[in-house]
């Protein structure tokens, strides 16, 4: 079963749905004794890092999710969910976030060209850069579905993919069990339902 | 590289797609069920759903289709439509939207964009504002374009913006039904004005109309069309072939 980790951010009606489509056991939690018992979890999110980050430690969750990805237990952070899995973020001040994946997160204002729009919003191509479990079903330029301003930047070691504009976006990451995608594989079409399915293949 | 969006737009009244010309004298064309399925099956890179009616009507239909829609199709939906409250927007939201489009409910009361904004983030908050010429000068129109505001156009979306709108969509009254292409003067006067992704709407009557429209306006992001999507007189993948043809950078 996979737990899609409720804490009052976001919208997890298309995710609970898609990965419905692609036939996986889901629950929407909030329930620490639940997510402990999952075989994979996913951290959703969308809104700002700050608020975000101060639900996730109201929730008394935060402490959880980094044990047990400590432990092994897969686990997927998507857009948002994927920048918390970061150590810090500088949207709106300076953020500490999970700290599960070396990195930070920068805003794309100053950092790209001029001329391009912000927020990044549409569909881009991934460009591949390491192999990833959760890409096995999808092919190098195949388009997904991204909704962002900020984006993740000092984490070579675990990009996997990235996506041009301007400059090259970190779209995917991968440190061993921890994963996370920038762009929404909810909202990705058949390309994105294949990411599903195949993260909540993993270890399978 | 990004890819410039086409998008089918379902305006939706009593449970039905509706489309007319100009806003008035709706034609009764299809299920919105059906049709976004289709849409999402055939090359849509994303959905806007208007409660066209949702100012005096009962919304509970529409929501209900909404979430129907939402639990089947895993492109983005952008629900417009009756939108003047945060609750409106968590009503929406929990039934599937992920964009929230705002138009009247925005210029009765303005700190609508910042709040929602704030709770939901920028990428929720979509502006969409019906502009029409009227003695030379852009106004923005309320009421589903029944009702002048005298508020000149550019300078109400470039403050929407700076108060959190996240994009912009564009109808111009003056084209929309007419279907000789989009109003690429207003566009650019938009596109000039604010740096978040500018959706182009009303006019399209062929495909060589979105191909003037990201040519003569590059900045634009997407270009949004009814009517002739849902009488099926364009089909959406041959507009795609035809836009790469034309070295303009889709998804296929």
């Amino acid at each position: 079963m996979v737990a899609i980790i409720d804490y009052g951010v976001g919208n997890l009606f298309s995710l609970s749905s898609s990965l419905k489509a692609v036939g996986v056991e889901t629950v929407v939690t909030g329930d620490p004794d639940i997510i402990k018992n999952a075989d994979k979890l996913i951290l959703p999110g969308v809104g700002a890092f700050g608020d975000a980050a101060k639900k996730l430690e109201d929730s008394g969750l935060k402490d959880l999710i980094i044990k047990l990805a400590d432990e092994g237990k897969p686990l997927l952070g998507i857009c948002l969910g994927m920048q918390l899995l970061f150590e810090k973020s500088y949207e709106y001040g300076e953020h500490s976030g999970l700290g599960l994946i070396k990195g930070e997160i920068v805003p794309m204002v100053g950092n790209i060209p001029n001329g391009l729009n912000i927020p990044h919003i549409g569909w881009n191509g991934l460009v591949f850069k390491k192999n990833t479990p959760i890409f096995k079903y999808i092919n190098n330029g195949d388009h997904v579905y991204f909704v962002h301003s900020f984006y993740a930047d000092h984490c070579s070691e675990s990009v996997t993919a990235t996506a041009e504009y301007g400059v090259e976006v970190t779209a995917s990451v991968q440190s061993g069990n921890v994963f996370g995608c920038q762009f929404h594989p909810e909202k990705s079409g058949e390309v994105g339902l294949k990411i599903l399915k195949a993260f909540c293949e993993i270890g399978e | 590289m990004i890819t410039k969006r086409i998008i089918p737009c379902l305006d939706v009244k009593n449970g039905r797609v509706v489309k007319g010309v100009n806003f008035k004298d709706l034609n009764d064309v299809s299920c919105p069920v059906e049709l976004a399925k289709y849409y999402s099956d055939n090359g849509a890179d994303e959905l806007v759903f208007y409660d066209i009616t949702a100012s005096f009507e009962e919304r509970k239909l529409f929501t209900d289709i909404l979430k129907r829609v939402a639990s089947g199709i895993f492109i983005p939906l952008t629900v417009g439509g009756g939108i003047n409250t945060l609750e409106d927007f968590e009503r929406v939201l929990s039934c599937g939207a992920d964009k929230v489009s705002v138009n009247s409910g925005a210029i009765k009361n303005p700190s609508l964009i910042e709040d929602a904004a704030k709770k939901y983030g920028d990428q929720c908050v979509v502006l969409s504002a019906d502009i029409k010429r009227v003695n030379g000068e852009f106004h923005v129109f309320a009421k589903g374009g029944r009702e002048d505001t005298g508020m000149e156009a550019i300078s109400w979306v470039k403050r929407c913006v700076e108060m959190g709108a996240g994009e912009v969509v564009v109808n111009s009254i003056d084209t929309d039904g007419v279907k000789k292409g989009f109003d690429t003067e207003m566009l650019c006067a938009v596109c000039d004005t604010v740096s978040v992704p500018v959706i182009a709407s009303g006019g399209a009557g062929s495909i060589n109309d979105f191909t003037k429209l990201f040519n003569t306006v590059p900045e634009v992001s997407a270009g949004l069309a009814a009517s002739i999507f849902h009488f099926g007189e364009v089909e959406i993948l041959d507009l795609k072939n035809e836009l790469k043809k034309n070295a303009i950078n889709v998804r296929l």
